[in-house]
């Protein structure tokens, strides 16, 4: 075994956590506010180790030799048969990088915006960064389950201590932590039957050994186990009702990693377990699977019509947006064992922008979430009736949102574009009545960005009188009119932005780490 | 087997004794050196707790599996639980050094009380024999008695002893009924000749003995286990007694009643186990969980949901003796021992955090935890973390446990309990992290803001100790585990 670089990337944060807990004011002599400056500083620091590593994965991993890599294995409790067993794969390496970065800005922004018990925030957001990471670099189910769940705390806490008080944080995070709970010992259940069957609670075994390969009522039933934790996360519809709440609760930095990174764990789960393991499961519950996506991606969309709430918008616009993900998964799984020409290559397309569109909804409704956060801060609420105009106050504000809203709707040149139609182009060729009901949603997207946030925010008068008070987020100071993005803002998005036009114009350097993991599963299911 | 064995196995209990008998001397020796009795006492009956470890640990070493003095195994069975009470009963009395001074003057008696409930204790889980079975069960419940009702000017305390022994009276007579129809049936009272003329018996008429026996037998260990319906003196007890004493009776002893339902039920009753035992035994477990986490939702004072989350406890616990199978990994059995191991420091170390507070404050009840973590970090944290354990969140202890009952469950097929449990463990969470909310999300009471809460040596240490094994058994569960598999599948392979 050579460079542990993925225990690094995990544990990492967990260490800069600790370090966060530590005396510094006693020790070095310092005041409350000294101390707390250090946390923040610290805290980025760490951060910034995990995403420097992740980069060096992103280019060191070997794609054309494919496959898991950078594996380590150690024993750690025999007398269960569970492993240290980590590596990666085309599929978690991005999704790695992204969990990275979303943390390092998350801390970034919140490091500016977090006032109130900075000590424990800094300390439970790097803690929640051990968990996602975790659950990307585990191949041993016990290993991932207990990830899975190191990440449920830190993000109840989030939820319920920065919550703003009318968005009922307690409420809300409490929803959060038993939807995830409740699904997850599901999940638990599911991990003791595979076990029981192949004796192994080694992912890559398990999938060569396909548990209950000869009884589909048990090969259903675990299967339900891992899908309903999964199905919850991502959240689709009917599970998704947590997710409005929890997102609208949580401070901006929480909705980001929410969003960007805790959805895309079932995501990634549906594809790392469900589909490999449960193959004839998969194929029995495939349109179950497409019928869910499909219904998530335009019941979605038509709730976010009607939403008030900026916030609260783009939270159900993530239920729309991880629909086209099941779609692709139910898509793919749909296909298995068929055995038409070309099948196979519309199957792992539709897997493609899947995946794609794990890590594209990851920036582009992180990116949402920040600037929801920026304008927030401003103006202390989030009616969409009480904006509008603000196009000529706050360009640089304006530009950005269009560029990622435009992002969102799936625009030709930036990266959600290529997701959807890396789906549909898949899904029609597999699910035809079903992709040509999803497409709905797509125009229902288009609708509700350029509707409901682009035109009742930005264009038509400004109205002063709607909201006479504004926050200047200089000095904190009292404004009548809104002033545009500072710095730290500016720098927070544009890493974002710059992913969503590089994958936008180019999307081949990440394509090419989907194709390779999914043409093998594909191949092998 | 010499003399001198015989007194070698015997050693832990003997030491206990001596420890229990130096401390009541001493504290009556003493009584007119208040200064050298309030240094020297406890240390007296720490030193002796752990000298007893120790010499229990160096016996574990040797695998014995023998009978002692004709009515006592020393077994790998009855060596785990030995650990278990002397270690929770150490953790007890550690807790309570500055707990119990300020609210009674007889210090020394409460502590030699406590040691001989842990002697109970040694002897009721070796006992191989009804006869020393039931006479080990009654010292351990006289005891408890005492303790609980020990404050005697606190109304609540006195209240709670009366229940309590209203209800282990009437438990026990039932219980010794059902060993009467044994003895009655197979003229023995030794369990594993009992097991031997049960199936020696061709004529099938001891069958019909099977399910009142085992019945009236399974009453008296479901009340020390407080298992539902066999429960409603422990809600009433548990807030009564004083903190430490409700934390042993809702960790160590409950962890007896197990122990004799396994010896019992795997030794002497192995062929009522089909159609008598698990049946009944799955029918309490479901009840236990449901009853105890549904009624824990609506309790507002912390002692009481401690109390009837620690019922819902031993729902799980009990599936690990309904769930038996032959497999390496999950046997059942290990698992319910693995639960109780965990189970102990996860929950002592919940009701040290509430013996904490309540000293600092007084506050038992939800609402004087608001914003505890303001106050005292520490504290939060780890009832945070002993919380989690106890809703089974890994990387904790409590999760190990719970993977190794239900992981039983699914060896021996019996989904329907895996199912109820596992829903049960998703309802349990609400209320455990209505704590948590208490704890984190509500501002401190008006004025008590920065008022920080000082923590005793005792609670300080116990504290740790408890935290340290939570996660240890969570992570590093190698040990633990092999530990566990091999104090129980002498007993499960037998069968």
């Amino acid at each position: 075994m050579g460079f542990p670089i993925l225990t690094l990337i995990t544990f990492v944060p967990l260490l800069g956590s600790i370090l966060c807990l530590l005396p510094w004011a006693r020790w070095r002599g310092w005041d409350k506010d000294q101390e707390e400056d250090f946390i923040r500083r610290l805290a980025i620091a760490v951060s910034l180790i995990p995403l420097l590593l992740a980069i060096i994965l992103w280019f060191a991993y070997d794609k054309t030799a494919g496959g898991y890599q950078f594996e380590e294995v150690a024993s750690w409790i025999p007398a269960l048969g569970a492993s240290y067993h980590l590596g990666v794969d085309g599929l978690s390496i991005p999704l790695i990088f992204l969990t990275a970065l979303l943390t390092t800005l998350g801390l970034y922004y919140s490091a500016r915006v977090i006032k109130r018990r900075v000590r424990e925030f800094f300390m439970l957001f790097l803690m929640l960064e051990t968990g996602m990471i975790g659950v990307f670099v585990s191949l041993d189910l016990v290993l991932f389950y207990v990830f899975w769940e190191i990440g449920l705390v830190p993000m109840y806490l989030l939820i319920g201590i920065w919550g703003q008080e009318k968005d009922r944080p307690q409420y809300s995070a409490i929803k959060f932590f038993l939807y995830t709970l409740a699904g997850s010992v599901a999940m638990l259940l599911a991990i003791l039957g595979v076990y029981y069957n192949t004796g192994t609670f080694d992912i890559v075994k398990a999938a060569e050994l396909r548990p209950f390969s000869d009884n589909l009522t048990l090969a259903s039933l675990a299967f339900w186990g891992f899908f309903l934790a999964f199905a919850i996360k991502m959240p689709a519809w009917p599970f998704h009702t947590w997710l409005p709440d929890a997102h609208t609760a949580a401070p901006t930095a929480g909705s980001v990693i929410l969003a960007g990174v805790l959805l895309k764990l079932g995501a990634y789960g549906l594809i790392r377990i469900n589909l490999p393991l449960f193959p004839e499961a998969s194929k029995t519950w495939a349109p179950l699977m497409v019928a869910l996506g499909v219904i998530s991606i335009v019941y979605g969309a038509f709730v976010c019509m009607a939403q008030t709430d900026l916030k609260r918008l783009i939270a159900y616009s993530s239920v729309s947006h991880m629909g086209y993900v099941m779609l692709g998964v139910g898509a793919a799984a749909f296909a298995i064992g068929m055995t038409r020409p070309g099948i196979l290559d519309s199957a792992a397309m539709a897997l493609n922008g899947a995946a794609l569109q794990m890590f594209n909804h990851g920036i582009i409704t992180g990116g949402l979430f920040f600037l929801v956060g920026v304008i927030y801060e401003r103006a202390h609420t989030r009616e969409l009736n009480l904006f509008g105009g603000l196009s000529a106050k706050v360009p640089y504000f304006y530009g950005m949102m269009m560029v990622t809203g435009m992002a969102s709707l799936g625009l030709p040149g930036l990266a959600g574009f290529w997701s959807e139609f890396f789906v549909f182009r898949g899904a029609f060729d597999i699910v035809r009545v079903w992709a040509a009901i999803g497409i709905i949603g797509v125009v229902v997207t288009a609708a509700y960005i350029l509707w409901r946030i682009v035109q009742s925010v930005f264009l038509g008068q400004y109205d002063p009188e709607k909201i006479p008070h504004w926050t200047d987020l200089i000095d904190g100071s009292e404004t009548h009119e809104p002033t545009d993005m500072l710095g730290f803002e500016k720098v927070t998005m544009w890493p974002l932005v710059f992913f969503m036009l590089l994958f936008g114009i180019y999307p081949t350097p990440i394509l090419a780490f989907f194709n390779r993991v999914t043409t093998t599963l594909m191949n092998a299911l | 087997m010499s003399t001198a064995e015989t007194l070698l196995y015997l050693l832990p209990e003997l030491l206990l004794l001596l420890t229990a008998a130096l401390v009541f001397a001493l504290d009556l020796v003493w009584r007119h050196d208040p200064e050298r009795q309030r240094q020297w006492v406890p240390g007296v009956a720490i030193g002796g707790l752990a000298v007893a470890l120790i010499v229990t640990l160096a016996l574990m070493a040797g695998h014995p599996n023998v009978r002692v003095a004709w009515l006592m195994a020393v077994d790998p069975l009855a060596l785990f639980f030995k650990v278990i009470a002397i270690i929770g009963v150490a953790m007890v009395l550690a807790s309570a050094l500055d707990y119990i001074p300020g609210r009674t003057p007889y210090v020394g008696e409460f502590y030699a009380l406590l040691i001989a409930a842990g002697l109970a204790i040694s002897i009721t889980v070796s006992a191989s024999d009804l006869i020393l079975l039931y006479l080990g069960l009654e010292f351990l419940s006289i005891t408890s008695y005492v303790l609980t009702g020990y404050l005697k000017r606190d109304r609540r305390s006195i209240e709670a002893a009366l229940k309590y022994f209203l209800y282990g009276a009437a438990a026990s007579a039932v219980m010794l009924y059902g060993m009467s129809l044994l003895y009655g049936a197979t003229g023995t009272t030794d369990l594993e000749a009992i097991a031997r003329v049960l199936s020696g018996d061709v004529s099938g008429e001891m069958t019909l003995l099977g399910f009142p026996a085992v019945a009236l037998l399974l009453v008296g260990f479901s009340f020390k286990a407080s298992l539902v319906p066999f429960h409603q003196w422990a809600p009433d007890a548990y807030e009564g007694a004083p903190t430490p004493v409700t934390a042993f009776l809702s960790t160590a002893s409950k962890a007896t009643g197990f122990a004799v339902m396994a010896r019992v039920l795997l030794v002497g009753l192995p062929m009522f186990q089909e159609r008598e035992w698990v049946p009944i035994l799955a029918a309490l477990s479901m009840v236990t969980m449901t009853f105890g986490n549904l009624v824990a939702i609506q309790q507002s004072n912390i002692k009481r949901l401690l109390a009837y989350s620690s019922i819902a406890q031993a729902g799980y616990i009990l599936i690990g003796l309904v769930a038996l199978s032959q497999n390496p990994t999950f046997n059942g059995l290990n698992g319910l021992l693995i639960y109780l191991f965990a189970y102990l420091f996860t929950n002592i170390g919940a009701f040290v955090v509430v013996i904490a507070v309540e000293s600092a404050t007084g506050a038992v009840d939800l609402p004087g935890y608001a914003g505890l973590v303001r106050r005292s970090p520490l504290l939060a944290g780890m009832l945070l973390i002993f919380l989690l354990s106890l809703t089974g969140i890994p990387p904790t202890g409590g999760f190990l446990g719970k993977l190794f009952v239900f992981g039983a469950a699914i060896q021996a097929k019996f989904l329907s309990l895996a199912i109820v449990g596992i829903v049960n463990s998703a309802i349990a969470a609400f209320y455990y992290l209505n704590v948590v909310r208490y704890m984190f999300f509500m501002p401190a009471p008006e004025g008590q803001e920065a008022k920080p809460i000082a923590l005793a040596p005792g609670v300080q240490t116990t504290l740790w100790v408890c935290l340290a094994m939570t996660f240890l058994i969570g992570i590093y569960a190698q040990p633990f585990i092999t530990w566990a598999t091999r104090s129980a599948s002498f007993l499960v392979s037998a069968l």
